[in-house]
C-alpha cells in the first residue's frame, strides 16, 4: 500500500533562469495510485519530494506528465527554484535518486474536453497534463511575466488546438494579464466543458469571476504552504464559502471555484 | 527474546512507539501506507467540545532543525470522533489515545464522560495547546488551574487513565507536574511544543499569520529530554516522552531520562513511516545492550 518510492532523475533540463524540467522514474508507483484512488493518475495532483536530509519538510511538485504502465512508469516535473529545498533538487544530477512520495492530491475533474486551460507562471505545468488528459482537444492561455519567463510552449502547441499567451510586460502575445483573453474567447466560444486554472490566487479569483459569467464551471488549482501532504497535520487550510476549512493537499489542490472563499 | 510491551499508566501498549497528537489525524491517511496495529498506541487529533475551524493559514513555517506549526485545534468535535472516526481506529490492535482541550473545565468533564462511555484507552488531558486564546496554554502554565481541569478530567474519565499532557512554556515543569499527581492524574505527557516565531525578512511580516506558534521537531528534542528528566524526578507518575524524537536513539534517551513510552509526531511528515522505524531502531539499541526488556531502559540514566 505504500507510495513512497526513491526515483532516479532520468531528465533534467533548465528551461528558463529559474524553472527546471525534471523526469523522474517512479517504478510502480503508478500502480499504487490506482489502488489507493480507485484510478489513475490524475492532472492537477502533486508528488511531496524530500529535498535533502536538512530540511524537515517536503516539497510538494505538481506532477506535469506522466508516462508509461503500471510497473514502470515515469513522471515529468516542472517546477521554479524558489528556495533552498528546490534549489537542492534541481542540483540532483541525471542517475541520481530522490525519495518521492505520491501521487497525492485531488486533481482536475474532467470528461473528455474540450477545456479551456489557463494557467499562469509556474502554475503553468500541471495544465499540460490537463491537455493530454483532454485528448487534444482543448484551448490554452498562458500567462507569464516575460518572454523569457515562458515555458512548455511547444508541448503546449502539440497537445492544444490553439494557444493564446499574455505578458505581464508584453515582450510575448497579448499585454496584460490572462482573465482578459479568458473573456474574450468565451464571448467568441461556448462549447467549452469547463475552464481549469492553475497559478497565482489573484490570477484564480480573476480567471473564476470570468468563467462564472459567462456560466461555465471553473476548476482551480490552490497553494497553501504544506506539511505532511496526505491530509493528517491540516496545515495547508484553505476556507471554503460554507464557512468550511478544507485541506490544499488532500481535499484539493482542485477545488470547484464556486466551493472557494475568494475573499478570505 | 527482547520484550516491547510497556505499561503506560495501567494500559499495556505492545510496545513504547506511539504517534503524537495532532500528527496522525484520526489515522485514515497513514493507515494507507501501513498496518496502524504496528503502533504501540495512536494519540488522536486534539478534539473540543464542538467542532473548531481552525486559525488562518499560513500555519506552518520550517525554522532549523524544526517546524512551527499554528493549527489553532481545527477538528470536528467530540461527538463526530465518537461516531466516524472511533469506530475506524478501532478496527486496528492498538491503544486509541483520546486527546482534549476545552474552554472550561465543565468542558473538559463533559468529553471525559463522552470519551469515557464511548470506551477509549486513555485520555490526554491537553492543557499546552499554544495556539487557541481560550484555555489551553492558560490551564498549563498555571498549577491551580492544572489541578482543576485535571480533578474535574478524572472525576468524569470513569475507569479511563487520564494523562495531562503538559506545556514547556514554563519556568518550572516540576511544579506543575506535582499540582497534576496530587490532583489525581494517571500519567503525564510531555512535552507540547515551545512558542517561538518567524519573520520574513524582505515582506517583514511573521510568516504564521498568528505571528507565533509551536516549535517541534529535532531542534526540541534536548529541551524534551531535560523536561522529562526533571519531571520524572518530581513524580511517581508513568510519563509518555515527546519532542523531536525522529529516530530509535532519540526515543532511547527520553526513556533513559524516565519516560515509559514515546511519541513520534514531526517526524512523520518527512517519513510516514517514521515511528516503525524508531521502533525498529530502539528494539535494536535494547537488545545490543543486553536488556530482557525494552522497558528496562526507563529512567535508566545515572547523572553526575
Amino acid at each position: 500500500m505504500k507510495v513512497e518510492r526513491k526515483c532516479k532523475v532520468i531528465a533534467k533540463e533548465q528551461l528558463t533562469q529559474d524553472a527546471v524540467s525534471m523526469t523522474l522514474n517512479v517504478g510502480d508507483m503508478l500502480y499504487y495510485a490506482r489502488t489507493i484512488n480507485g484510478q489513475s493518475i490524475y492532472p492537477g495532483q502533486f508528488v511531496h519530494i524530500k529535498c535533502g536530509d536538512g530540511l524537515l519538510l517536503r516539497r510538494p511538485i505538481s506532477i506535469c506528465s506522466w508516462e508509461g504502465n503500471a510497473a514502470e512508469g515515469s513522471l515529468r516535473i516542472v517546477f521554479e527554484v524558489k528556495g533552498e529545498g528546490t534549489r537542492w533538487l534541481a542540483r540532483r544530477p541525471v542517475g541520481h535518486t530522490v525519495d518521492v512520495l505520491g501521487p497525492l492530491g485531488t486533481g482536475f475533474q474532467t470528461t473528455p474536453g474540450p477545456y479551456l486551460l489557463v494557467g499562469g507562471g509556474i502554475g503553468v505545468p500541471p495544465l499540460y497534463g490537463c491537455a493530454c488528459y483532454t485528448g487534444c482537444s482543448s484551448t490554452a492561455i498562458l500567462g507569464f511575466r516575460s518572454k523569457d519567463r515562458a515555458i512548455l510552449l511547444d508541448e503546449f502547441d502539440r497537445e492544444c488546438i490553439d494557444v493564446h499567451i499574455a505578458t505581464d510586460d508584453g515582450s510575448m502575445g497579448y499585454h496584460g494579464f490572462v482573465d482578459a483573453l479568458v473573456r474574450q474567447e468565451l464571448e467568441k466560444e461556448h462549447h467549452y466543458q469547463g475552464v481549469l486554472a492553475c497559478g497565482p490566487k489573484p490570477m484564480l479569483r480573476s480567471v473564476a469571476k470570468v468563467a462564472a459569467q459567462f456560466g461555465v464551471p471553473c476548476q482551480v488549482s490552490m497553494e497553501e504552504r504544506m506539511g505532511c501532504g496526505v491530509g493528517a497535520c491540516l496545515v495547508c487550510a484553505t476556507p471554503m464559502k460554507d464557512g468550511s476549512m478544507k485541506h490544499v493537499c488532500k481535499d484539493g489542490p482542485v477545488f470547484h471555484a464556486e466551493e472557494v472563499d475568494w475573499d478570505a | 527474546m527482547l520484550d516491547l510491551s510497556v505499561n503506560l499508566a495501567g494500559v499495556t501498549l505492545k510496545n513504547p512507539v506511539v504517534v503524537a497528537s495532532g500528527t496522525f489525524g484520526f489515522g485514515r491517511e497513514y493507515s494507507r501506507f501501513y498496518d496502524l496495529g504496528e503502533l504501540g498506541g495512536i494519540c488522536a487529533k486534539g478534539l473540543t467540545l464542538r467542532p473548531r475551524a481552525g486559525n488562518p493559514a499560513p500555519r506552518i513555517a520550517e525554522t532549523p532543525m524544526g517546524i512551527l506549526n499554528s493549527v489553532g485545534l481545527e477538528n470536528p468535535g467530540v461527538d463526530a470522533f465518537l461516531e466516524l472516526e472511533l469506530p475506524f481506529l478501532r478496527q486496528f490492535d492498538t491503544k486509541v489515545i483520546a486527546n482534549i482541550s476545552g474552554n472550561t473545565p465543565e468542558e473538559y468533564g463533559v468529553m471525559c464522560e463522552k470519551l469515557s462511555a464511548a470506551g477509549v484507552d486513555l485520555i490526554e488531558v491537553n492543557i499546552s495547546c499554544p495556539n487557541v486564546k481560550a484555555g489551553g496554554l492558560a490551564y498549563g502554565t498555571r498549577p491551580e488551574l492544572a489541578a482543576e481541569v485535571t480533578q474535574v478530567a478524572k472525576k468524569h474519565a470513569g475507569g479511563v487513565p487520564v494523562m495531562v499532557k503538559l506545556s514547556p512554556n514554563v519556568t518550572d515543569i516540576c511544579e506543575i507536574a506535582r499540582a497534576v499527581e496530587g490532583a489525581g492524574a494517571d500519567a503525564l505527557s510531555l512535552i507540547n511544543t515551545i512558542r517561538g516565531m518567524r519573520i520574513d525578512i524582505n515582506t517583514r511580516r511573521p510568516v504564521l499569520k498568528m505571528n507565533t506558534g509551536g516549535l517541534s521537531g529535532p531542534a526540541v528534542l534536548p529541551v524534551a529530554v531535560r523536561m522529562v528528566w526533571e519531571a520524572a524526578q518530581a513524580v511517581s507518575l508513568p510519563i509518555l516522552g515527546m519532542g523531536g524524537v525522529s529516530k530509535g536513539e532519540d526515543a532511547a534517551q527520553l526513556m533513559l531520562a524516565g519516560a515509559s513510552a514515546v511519541a513520534v509526531g514531526t517526524a512523520l511528515f518527512a517519513d510516514p513511516f517514521a515511528p516503525l522505524r524508531v521502533r525498529d531502531e530502539l528494539t535494536e539499541i535494547a537488545a545490543r545492550q543486553g536488556l530482557s526488556a525494552v522497558s528496562e531502559l526507563t529512567g535508566g540514566v545515572t547523572p553526575w
